[in-house]
C-alpha cells in the first residue's frame, strides 16, 4: 500500500512520543483501541490552570496511519483549550493525512483518544476539587 | 548487497537466468503451435513441450503421461477439486480439506458447497499440521476427495501427507495435495506421498509466472476428472487451450534445475533461514515462532514480534520485501486465518511477519535484515504503549479493551 507523504513523514519523525506521569493531577490520559484489533493509542495531555493544553505525548501500537494520526493530534491539541481540543474531528485528521478509506478508523481512534484524555483530566480535577473541599471542610470543622 | 532485498519467496521467486535462456527461443524463432501436426513449427514446439513434461515428471517421480499443464496452481487446484467432485458425483458428495489451505482450495470448496457438496474443514494442531487420525475419522461412505496441502504458504508447516495419502488409499478416497510451496525445495515422490493429484507451479521454483501443472495419477488408481475448460481437447481432454510453449519450457527447465541442485539449495536456504532466526531472537525478546519448529519449509520464518504491530514494522523495513500476517493491509481488519487456525491470539497475530528466504539471498542480505529488524522493533517498542505496560508488569490480557 502506498502511504501519503504526510503519513510517512509523521511515521518516520513522530512528534511528541513518550509519557507523562499519569498520576500527575495536571495530566489527562486517554487509552483507546484494543490489541486484538491491531491498534492501541495512548494520548496524554498536560493542562495548565487556565484549562489550556500546554503539552502532549503519545504512544501507539498500530499501523503507520495510526502512528501518524496520533503524532498529528499531539501537535494540534497544543495551545488549545479543552473545549477547543474536543472539537477536533476525525474527518479533519483523515483529510490532513490523506488517509484511504481502510485507514479511516485510525483517525477515529485519534479523535477518541483526545476525548478520553479530556474526560480523564476532568474526572481527575473533579476528584481533586472534591478532595480539596473535603480537606478544607475538615480543617474548618476543627 | 543490493537494496531493496527480496525476502518474500513464498509469494513468488525471481526467475533463474538459465530458465529465461531456455524460454527465449520459443517466443520468437520457435513460435509454432504445439498442436499443429502438419509442419515442422508445430513439431518442434510439441517436442519442447514433451521434454518439459518429462522434466516435470522426473522432479516428482511421475510418468510424463500424468502431467497436465495449466496456467498455475490456482487452476490446478480448481481442476483437481471441481473435476473430481463432478466426475465422482454419483459415488458421493463429501470432500475433506483443512482450515489452513490456500484460498484456491478453500474458495473452490465453498463454491462446491453451494452446489450441494458437503465439505469438512479439518482443524490443525498448534504447529499447523493436519493429523492423519483426523482425516481417517472424517472419511465417510460419501467421501470422494481429500485435499490437504503439503507445505503451508504462511507458516511453512510441512504436513505428513504420506500418512494422509496412505489412509486415503486404504479407504479408496482420491487424495489431492497442493504442493506448490514444497515441490522443487524438498524431495517429493508421488508414490511415496501416495498422492493421486498434485498441484504445482513454476514461479515458486524460480520459473515464470502463469504456468503450472497438475499431476493426475494414471494407475492404481486411475483418476478421472471432468475438464473445467472446453475446447480443442488439449492435454488429453483435461485442459483445452493452446499450450503456453515458452512458459511450459520454463517450467520444465526450472523443474530440472530444482531436481539437480536440490541438496545444495536446501542446505544453503536452511542455513540462511536459521541464521536469520537466531540472529533476531538472540537480540530481541518476546519474539515467537509461528508454525512447526522442525517440519518446516526451509526458507520460511514466520515470527510474531509482541507489542509491535506488523504493518508498522513492514513500513519500517522499507528496503526489505517481506509480508505481514496481519491483514490490516486489506479492507478487512481480521488477522490471518492461518494464524487464527493455529490458535495464535489476535493480539499476537497482528504482530507477525513472514520472511521467505530464497536461494538468491546471501549472508549479507540476512545480516542486513537482522540488524534492521532489531533496530526497528526496538524503535517501535519504544513507541508502543503495550510494551511500556508489559515492562511495568501490567498484564495486558487483564485490561478491559473496548473493541472497535
Amino acid at each position: 500500500m502506498a502511504y501519503s507523504e504526510k503519513v510517512v513523514e509523521h511515521y518516520e519523525n513522530p512528534k511528541n512520543v513518550g509519557s507523562f506521569d499519569k498520576n500527575d493531577p495536571s495530566v489527562g490520559t486517554g487509552l483507546v483501541g484494543a490489541p486484538a484489533c491491531g491498534d492501541v493509542m495512548r494520548l496524554q495531555l498536560r493542562v495548565n490552570q487556565a484549562g489550556v493544553i500546554e503539552d502532549a505525548r503519545f504512544k501507539t501500537f498500530g499501523c503507520g496511519s495510526a502512528i501518524a494520526s496520533s503524532s498529528l493530534v499531539t501537535e494540534w491539541v497544543k495551545g488549545r483549550t479543552l473545549d477547543e481540543a474536543a472539537q477536533i474531528k476525525n474527518t479533519t485528521i483523515a483529510q490532513e493525512l490523506g488517509l484511504p478509506p481502510v485507514k479511516i478508523h485510525c483517525s477515529v481512534l485519534a479523535e477518541d483518544a483526545i476525548k478520553a484524555a479530556i474526560a480523564d483530566y476532568r474526572k481527575k480535577s473533579v476528584l481533586q476539587i472534591a478532595a480539596d473541599t473535603a480537606v478544607s471542610e475538615a480543617s474548618a470543622a476543627l | 548487497m543490493k537494496l531493496p532485498i527480496y525476502m518474500d519467496n513464498h509469494a513468488t521467486t525471481p526467475m533463474d537466468p538459465r530458465v529465461l535462456d531456455a524460454m527465449l527461443p520459443y517466443f520468437t524463432d520457435q513460435f509454432g503451435n504445439a498442436a499443429s501436426r502438419s509442419h515442422v513449427f508445430g513439431w518442434r514446439s510439441e517436442e519442447a513441450v514433451e521434454d518439459a513434461r518429462e522434466q516435470v515428471a522426473n522432479l516428482i517421480g511421475a510418468s510424463s503421461k500424468e502431467i497436465v499443464f495449466t496456467s498455475g496452481a490456482t487452476e490446478s487446484d480448481n481442476l483437481a477439486i471441481k473435476g473430481v467432485a463432478a466426475f465422482y458425483r454419483s459415488k458421493g458428495n463429501h470432500i475433506i480439506t483443512s482450515a489452513v489451505e490456500h484460498k484456491a482450495v478453500l474458495d473452490t470448496c465453498k463454491v462446491l458447497e453451494k452446489q450441494g457438496h458437503q465439505v469438512t474443514y479439518l482443524p490443525v494442531t498448534r504447529e499447523g499440521q493436519v493429523t492423519p487420525e483426523s482425516v481417517a475419522q472424517a472419511i465417510t461412505a460419501q467421501t470422494t476427495l481429500v485435499s490437504i496441502m503439503w507445505v503451508n504458504n504462511e507458516i511453512g508447516t510441512v504436513n505428513d501427507i504420506a500418512a494422509i495419502g496412505g489412509i486415503c488409499k486404504e479407504r479408496g478416497v482420491i487424495f489431492h495435495t497442493d504442493a506448490v510451496q514444497g515441490v522443487g525445495r524438498l524431495s517429493f515422490h508421488v508414490d511415496e506421498m501416495k498422492a493421486d493429484l498434485v498441484s504445482i507451479t513454476a514461479h515458486k521454483m524460480y520459473g515464470p509466472k502463469g504456468v503450472g501443472a497438475l499431476y493426475v495419477r494414471r494407475r492404481n488408481p486411475r483418476v478421472r476428472l471432468v475438464q473445467q475448460m472446453d475446447g480443442g481437447g488439449h492435454e488429453r481432454g483435461m485442459r483445452s487451450g493452446t499450450l503456453n510453449v515458452p512458459g511450459i519450457v520454463g517450467l520444465g527447465r526450472a523443474a530440472e534445475l530444482a531436481r539437480l541442485e536440490m541438496d545444495e539449495n536446501l542446505a544453503k536456504v536452511t542455513a540462511l533461514r536459521d541464521r536469520l532466526h537466531t540472529g533476531i531472537t538472540r537480540q530481541l525478546k518476546d519474539v515467537f515462532l509461528n508454525g512447526h519448529p522442525t517440519h518446516r519449509h526451509p526458507g520460511n520464518l514466520n515470527l510474531s514480534f509482541a507489542y509491535v504491530e506488523g504493518e508498522s514494522l513492514l513500513m519500517a523495513l522499507k528496503d526489505v520485501a517481506v509480508s505481514s500476517g496481519s491483514a490490516c493491509t486489506s479492507a478487512s481488519l481480521e488477522p490471518s486465518y492461518v494464524l487464527r487456525a493455529i490458535g495464535v491470539g489476535e493480539d499476537l497475530a497482528h504482530t507477525s511477519i513472514r520472511f521467505g528466504v530464497g536461494r538468491f539471498n546471501t549472508e549479507q542480505d540476512v545480516d542486513y535484515v537482522i540488524n534492521l529488524v532489531v533496530d526497528k522493533v526496538n524503535r517501535l517498542r519504544e513507541m508502543s504503549p503495550l510494551w511500556e505496560m508489559a515492562q511495568e508488569g501490567i498484564d495486558i490480557g487483564s485490561i478491559q479493551w473496548a473493541a472497535h
